[in-house]
């Protein structure tokens, strides 16, 4: 099924919903970036380490990642009422067998 | 939770350990009744509201985002302690996993919310099946892995009731005597099995939703969040003194030693990622019972900050647990033996309350979407194949409710069965983890079933069973302990001596421990699986179909293809059965309003279109999953399900009808041009007509004066006796119109000649100064007496053109005696420019007279042309008709040159004209 075709180049509010929708999908990313990051750091026997340190670091990225969602949310499910939900998102692009 | 660690102590031993201060035993029993009748009285209002349609905040996203904190179970309320006490930090990843899911809410559960939504998803079987074709083998397979991977999970919520009733239990002042273990796990699971059977299976909902139960564990939610709060902050200041005597406290425990392994670490986060989709329980709550989509907006940061809340405290609670309890206590229950030490007997309590609240709401749900499973996959099939007449005749709501009880006793049943067997023992506490790989086999058909078209039902089939039993052989069987259920010896040699094939360490790997080495191994060889027999394999149609309704299921409301091809079916026996599943008054309104919507104002009934086919079996799917809807359905309307041949008709009846229109507008276009160039020689041939009467008229009238005259002149001489003077005059005004009559003769000749293209040219080379010369002079004898300047450049003029010079030089004739007929100034001039284009010469005549009047300028050249006003014209109007079509014949043209201050004409010929062009 091709799909209907789609403007190439979008309005100011358009474009920044897009903008938004793609921060939304890369939360997650550097989310995992920074939960796994600890990994790499000098093991605690060096002593250059302490456990409330680690504490403290899970616990504010943590809170930060949950501001970010909940600022991101609100646009994105305002985009959502407006009927804004492109066929683009999803990634449900790759439609890629039959049809 | 790694293994054998836990649950080393049994409920006796633990509280010996503690100073408990117990709590009456009758007392904690009141208030465990109390606080269930609550929840009861809860969902029973919250129930009947619902049925009045009066539901308001209670399906807000705050209730929703609650109800999804069945995530966070006793395992995490009193082991996620133990388990910091054991692992140090690594409890996180279980709750950090799930949290990198929902901030990317946009990428995955958006897409399944939808889904589930679009196509009345009933479970995470029912979405499996249902994306693969409907088929019923493979919700079996699903339920299957659910039920086995969720019944220790059962157990151990069943046993962390029982190991805190335990707690309190240990001392009895009142001489009351308390139930064993056994006793209690008995009636905390007949009780459970009452409340879900009472609150989960009230109606065969369309939608599958449970409000009164949602709302209850809402409550749950908060109570268990509160509960784990107050301990912490309990802990914290009141027992730490203080953050930063806190953190000072945690540098000094023996927490601080522990070294995360990245191995494990990222394994595990992953793990929890994939468990918080995969999960039968929470699929339930997020997908199925999910009233409204931008509910997940908000739960896609709230939920992630209610773990963060529920994990806060736990290191606290952990560390200080260590410290002051007495070595050997169950670090599991720190968060109720720890108060309990220190005299706190309320917040004991409101702990208490906590973990059962943890346990109950995961049992129930859990119970619920396991039913469901067991229910429509297992249960109503295998019913409906043994008494295929039953879909007509049988009551199947009553079926289906009594299935699904039944369901529900089972499961619980199976958890307490396995409580029993295992006997609290310590392989159950490493059973979260466990359970959480062997959901996460769902993961690869789940993910690829909604992202990739290509996925089959024989991929999905084939990866689920191989990942299945990897899991199995490598984790759930060895989880048991060496002679078990696996032997020792093969655990440490593998089967037959086959070291390569060794539980722990399949294929040589040995660097792992054995939960990432399983989780590895069967996510591994299942994702293998179902993606090379997925591209092997060949879809049927209603696999396709399905696909692609789930894989686009942005693309716009389920338009999708029909599913069904013909309606063959009685619409009297559709609406029978659609009222034993949906109940007389839906299925009755379902089916008005789709004889309305067909048109039809008197019947009930409506055709059984292929559209009323799809949207009848979506309705009851709602109810008894797609795959049993399906294969109902299809038994009434026989074999009028689509096949591949119909899909691909229907394709490429599209693709012709596409073509087809392509074409029309094609050839409309087409016509539309035919009929404008019809038009336009319509036009030009009333116009010719309207120019030849013209043409007539006017020849017959130029003809006619000097006629008229001759013969005149002619009567007059004919009569005799007339003075020879007055016979010469006569004789020479009869030769004068003959000479005149013979000239329009020869310019009409000369035109009829020149336009029809047989006009003989002579070609030579001349000398356009030389032409124009000829030209000027002949052209003096016109209006002789007038002073008329003619300006000339005559170096330009000097060039040689090959051309029929005569004929040329004619034209020159006629424009210059024109310029001097007409140029109407006081001191007249007729300026020649010559200028050599691109192997073409243009002469320009210019006058600077008053020129041409616009509406004049197109007629000019017309035969019979005057310009108005202008009586002094003598010739017939043939002059400039003739020299373009001599100019056309000498391959040039001539056209009015407007913009100048008189009239101007301007010419163009060929410098070489060759005889081809004449």
């Amino acid at each position: 099924m091709r799909r209907p075709r789609r403007p190439i180049f979008l309005a100011r509010i358009p474009y920044r919903r897009r903008r938004l929708r793609d921060a939304a999908r890369l939360l997650p990313v550097f989310g995992a970036f920074l939960l796994v990051l600890p990994v790499m750091w000098s093991p605690p026997d060096a002593g250059a380490r302490r456990l409330s340190g680690d504490v403290v670091y899970f616990f504010v990225i943590w809170t930060l990642l949950v501001l970010i969602a909940a600022a991101f949310a609100r646009g994105l499910s305002a985009e959502d009422a407006a009927g804004g939900s492109g066929p683009d998102d999803g990634g449900g692009d790759d439609g890629g067998g039959d049809g | 939770m790694p293994q054998g660690a836990a649950g080393r102590t049994t409920a006796e031993e633990m509280t010996a350990g503690g100073t408990a201060e117990a709590m009456p035993f009758n007392l904690l029993v009141l208030a465990c009744l109390a606080y269930v009748i609550f929840l009861f009285s809860v969902a029973f209002l919250v129930e009947r509201r619902a049925r009045t349609g009066r539901l308001g905040w209670l399906r807000s996203s705050l209730v929703y985002t609650l109800s999804l904190s069945i995530y966070c179970t006793a395992w995490t309320f009193y082991g996620a302690v133990g388990y910091a006490a054991r692992s140090g930090l690594e409890f996180l990843t279980v709750y950090l996993g799930p949290t990198l899911v929902f901030i990317g809410w946009w990428w995955v559960l958006r897409k399944l919310v939808r889904i589930g939504r679009q196509h009345r998803v009933t479970s995470i079987a029912d979405l499996i099946s249902s994306r693969f074709g409907k088929s019923n083998s493979l919700g079996v397979v699903v339920t299957v892995i659910a039920v086995v991977a969720a019944t220790p999970y059962i157990a151990l919520q069943l046993q962390s009731v029982v190991l805190s009733f335990g707690v309190f239990a240990s001392r009895t002042p009142d001489g009351f005597t308390p139930p064993d273990a056994a006793q209690t796990a008995i009636w905390v699971t007949a009780g459970l099995a009452l409340f879900t059977i009472l609150f989960g299976t009230r109606n065969l909902d369309a939608k599958e939703q449970h409000h009164g139960i949602v709302t209850a564990i809402a409550v749950e939610a908060v109570v268990k969040l509160v509960a784990l709060v107050a301990v912490g902050i309990f802990v914290v200041w009141g027992l730490a003194g203080g953050v930063g005597q806190m953190l000072d406290r945690i540098d000094a425990s023996p927490l601080a030693g522990w070294s995360m392994q990245p191995g494990r670490w990222t394994g595990l986060l992953f793990l929890s990622a994939a468990a918080v989709i995969c999960l039968p329980r929470m699929f339930q709550v997020m997908v199925v019972e999910n009233a409204d989509e931008g509910h997940l907006a908000r739960a896609s940061w709230a939920f992630p900050a209610y773990m963060a809340l529920m994990s806060l405290f736990i290191v606290p609670i952990a560390v200080m647990g260590l410290d002051l309890m007495p070595a050997g206590s169950n670090p599991d229950m720190f968060v109720l033996t720890l108060p309990l030490s220190q005299g706190q007997g309320g917040l004991a309590m409101l702990a208490f309350l906590g973990g059962f609240s943890s346990a109950t709401s995961m049992v129930i749900v859990e119970a619920i979407a396991l039913a469901t499973m067991v229910s429509n996959h297992i249960v109503v099939p295998a019913w409906l194949k043994l008494r295929p007449a039953a879909a007509l005749a049988g009551d199947l709501r009553g079926l289906v409710l009594n299935a699904r009880r039944v369901s529900i006793a089972a499961v619980m049943a199976m958890g307490y069965g396995y409580y029993q067997l295992s006997g609290g023992s310590a392989a159950l506490a490493a059973i979260g983890l466990i359970a959480f790989a062997g959901v996460a086999q769902f993961l690869p058909a789940m993910i690829g079933g909604i992202f990739w078209r290509g996925a089959t039902r024989t991929g999905a089939m084939t990866g689920l069973v191989v990942g299945f039993v990897t899991w199995a052989y490598a984790l759930f069987l060895p989880s048991f302990g060496p002679d078990a259920v696996l032997s020792a010896s093969l655990l440490a040699e593998g089967p037959a001596g086959l070291s390569w094939l060794r539980p722990q360490a399949l294929f040589g790997v040995v660097g792992m421990d054995p939960l990432t080495h399983a989780l590895f191994w069967s996510l591994m060889l299942n994702a293998t699986a179902f993606f090379i027999v997925s591209v092997l394999t060949f879809p049927g149609p209603v696999e396709r179909l399905q696909g692609a309704a789930f894989v686009n299921v942005f693309d716009g409301p389920s338009s999708g293809p029909r599913r069904w091809s013909a309606g063959e079916a009685e619409p009297e026996e559709l609406l029978v059965m659609a009222q034993r599943i949906l109940g007389e008054d839906e299925a009755q309104s379902l089916f008005e309003s789709a004889a309305r919507a067909q048109g039809k104002t008197q019947s009930l009934l409506p055709d059984p279109t292929p559209e009323f086919l799809s949207e009848l079996e979506q309705r009851l799917s709602g109810s008894v999953g797609a795959a049993t809807a399906h294969a109902m359905i299809s038994q009434l309307v026989g074999r009028a399900m689509v096949s591949v041949e119909d899909l691909m008709a229907l394709a490429s009846e599209s693709a012709q009808i596409m073509e087809h229109s392509a074409q029309l507008e094609a050839q409309r276009e087409k016509l539309a041009r035919t009929a404008g160039a019809l038009r336009e020689a319509n036009e030009k041939l009333t116009q010719l007509s309207v120019q030849k009467d013209a043409f007539l008229s006017q020849i017959s009238h130029e003809l006619r004066t000097p006629m008229t005259s001759i013969r005149a002149f002619s009567e007059i001489l004919s009569e005799g006796d007339l003075p020879p003077e007055m016979v010469a005059r006569n004789g020479r005004i009869i030769h004068d119109e003959a000479k005149r009559l013979t000239r329009l003769l020869d310019d009409l000749l000369d035109l009829s000649v020149l336009e029809s293209g047989k006009v003989s040219l002579t070609l030579g080379l001349a000398n356009l100064r030389e032409m124009i010369d000829h030209a000027v002079q002949s052209a003096e004898q016109v209006k002789p007496e007038r002073d008329f300047a003619i300006l000339r450049d005559l170096a330009a003029e000097n060039l040689f053109l090959r051309t029929d010079a005569d004929r040329l030089t004619q034209v020159f004739i006629n424009l210059i005696s024109n310029a001097r007929k007409y140029c109407d100034a006081a001191f007249p001039e007729l300026r020649i420019a010559v200028r050599v284009k691109g192997g073409r010469v243009v002469i320009d005549f210019a006058d600077n007279g008053k020129g041409i009047p616009k509406e004049a300028q197109s007629t000019i050249f017309e035969k019979f042309t005057r310009l108005p006003n202008e009586s002094r014209a003598k010739g017939a109007g043939l002059g400039l008709a003739i020299c373009r079509e001599i100019v056309a014949n000498l391959g040039g043209s001539i056209a009015y040159l407007p913009g100048q201050r008189g009239a101007a004409f301007r010419l163009i010929v060929p410098l070489r004209l060759d005889r081809r062009a004449a």
